[in-house]
């Protein structure tokens, strides 16, 4: 009789250990496995960019990043919004330079893997992106020509170092630019053909050593991601590698039901694409109609794969070549942003409309329909239990 | 004694009761992989008949995330290479209200029927959708591929 005790009792041990661990199916892990940073290839060379590794032009790269001289008055550099000790980002709704933008500063850990970049797409290469802020007005306001006289007078050895001589200066207006003031697009059109050409030539360098300073910042491993290796090995999570019931939950949340990682896939997790999800816009910010817009801006600008300044062949301009102009899918789509990190810098989405996760999420199970275009979501009922878990494992994100 | 033997008949019932219920909720519970899931076959007859059609990743696997070249290969109905086809791509991801990610393109006959498509991406896991609308000697037709990731 004791015997059979005994047993009824160990049985019913057995059927409680059981429920505390994390039981995931084969599908589930390989899912799990797939999102681990392990997963991350080698960061590919950028053959657009002949400089994107040699250590000089990252050295000179990271100088100009962070130096305020990069602005038209002295006060904005990239490192104003891109905060070195906040993610580089600057946690605002909106980043201010010179001006107040209309859009969310991104983070730059592992940025050197987007296809496209911006918000919406509109620079296909981390060089042509890194051009862009400098001559926004509301950014860092200056023009290509005075960047191009500041580089000779402050960095003048160390450029010609790296990428040659630069061109001469005899001549040269002080300030022209086709996109700045009306007296620097004058500037900029009575100007040889042979002469903008050399300031371009000049501005697309300081482009490409910014970028081969940026391919540095790479994704950190995380909470999350010493789970998954434990996960996958079949070893016992150790310290903080352990999740809680909550957190294995919100995990479960993610890859099924909530079908977060739909789009949020891969060791970034992001897909690298650009969804319309339903995000209103904020009042009082210009129109903006995300990836629509952004196609005939990167076919435009002069430093995209298909321009002169690019290195290397065509053969890189895949993304361009394929990309697609013309989609009801476009309008109001934004990229997919990485959630590495994205527990601890609120707020969120493309102009920081939700201050918490707990709005994310809310916003997501929701579904609303989207002012212009079609949403991809679809309401979703989570109870609040499942809902906190969901942010509870994206906090294993960014620890 | 009596009584003992009660009590464990109870718990015995109560556990088997238990056990069939967590039974009932596990078998009937939603499985994450889809038990009937569209048709991935890579070799199709045209919606009219009128091509017999394969459609095969060249490198041979599927790369989720980066741009891919595939091959269509385009067969009449009584087995010649069809050539200088007009084909145009659509397609997209019909749980998603999407369309492709990219646009896809014919960039290359390379003989004996076969055309690259280069420019195909598949951003995300699940199904796809790519829809050929082929024109030639032999006459219009369409042909549907279904791609699973």
């Amino acid at each position: 009789m004791k015997r059979l005790f005994c047993f009824l009792a160990l049985m019913v041990a057995v059927i409680l250990v059981g429920c505390g661990k994390p039981d995931f199916s084969d599908a589930e892990k390989k899912t799990i496995a797939s999102l681990a940073l392990s997963r991350l290839p080698p960061l590919k060379p950028d053959t657009t960019n002949r400089f994107a590794d040699v250590p000089a032009a990252a050295a000179l790269g990271s100088t100009l990043f962070f130096d305020l001289g990069m602005s038209r008055d002295g006060t904005v550099s990239c490192s104003t919004c891109h905060k070195i000790d906040r993610q580089f980002q600057d946690d605002l709704p909106q980043a201010v330079g010179v001006g107040h933008t209309n859009r969310r500063t991104m983070p730059l850990a592992g940025v050197a893997r987007d296809p496209w970049f911006f918000w919406d797409g509109r620079r296909d290469s981390l060089w042509a992106q890194a051009l862009t802020p400098l001559e926004n007005p509301l950014e860092q306001a200056g023009n290509r020509a005075a960047y191009a006289h500041y580089i000779k007078a402050r960095f003048g050895e160390r450029y010609e170092r790296i990428f040659g001589p630069l061109p001469d200066f005899s001549g040269m207006p002080l300030n022209a630019s086709p996109l700045g003031t009306d007296a620097e697009k004058a500037a900029w059109n009575a100007m040889s053909g042979a002469q903008r050409d050399g300031i371009n030539g000049v501005f697309a360098n300081l482009g490409k050593a910014i970028a081969a300073f940026e391919r540095s910042i790479e994704p950190a491993p995380t909470r999350f991601d010493r789970f998954a290796l434990d996960l996958v090995a079949g070893a016992e999570p150790k310290g903080d590698a352990v999740f809680s019931k909550e957190e294995i939950l919100g995990l479960k949340l993610f890859i099924g039901k909530a079908n977060c990682v739909t789009c949020h896939d891969g060791p970034r997790f992001t897909d690298n694409s650009f969804h319309n999800t339903g995000v209103p816009p904020v009042a009082g910010l210009p129109p903006d109609r995300g990836r629509i817009d952004a196609v005939a801006q990167v076919e435009a600008d002069p430093f995209n794969c298909f321009g002169a300044y690019r290195d290397g062949d065509a053969s890189a301009c895949g993304e361009l070549r394929f990309m697609v102009k013309d989609a009801p899918q476009l309008v109001r789509a934004y990229k997919t942003p990485s959630l590495r990190g994205a527990a601890t810098r609120p707020p969120y989405m493309h102009a920081g409309q939700f201050s918490s996760l707990d709005e994310v999420v809310a916003h997501y199970a929701k579904a609303a329909p989207s002012v212009e275009g079609t949403s991809e979501v679809h309401p979703l009922e989570l109870s609040d239990r499942e809902r906190g878990a969901l942010v509870a494992f994206l906090k294993t994100l960014a620890e | 004694m009596v009584s003992i033997w009660r009590y464990l008949l109870a718990g015995l019932g109560l556990a088997a009761l238990l056990v069939g219920i967590l039974a009932v909720v596990y078998l009937t519970a939603p499985r994450s992989a889809q038990p009937a899931g569209p048709d991935v076959s890579r070799t199709k007859k045209s919606e009219n008949g009128l091509y017999m059609a394969s459609f095969v990743p060249e490198r041979g696997v599927v790369r989720q995330g980066e741009l891919e070249s595939w091959l269509l290969t385009l067969k009449t109905k009584t087995g010649a290479s069809v050539e200088r086809a007009a084909i145009a791509i659509s397609g997209g991801m019909p749980q998603h209200n999407h369309g492709l990610p990219t646009s896809p393109q014919v960039t290359d006959y390379l003989g004996e029927g076969r055309y690259r498509i280069e420019g195909l991406k598949f951003t995300m896991s699940g199904w796809w959708q790519l829809r050929f609308a082929i024109s030639s000697g032999a006459g219009s037709d369409t042909v549907l591929f279904n791609v699973v990731l």
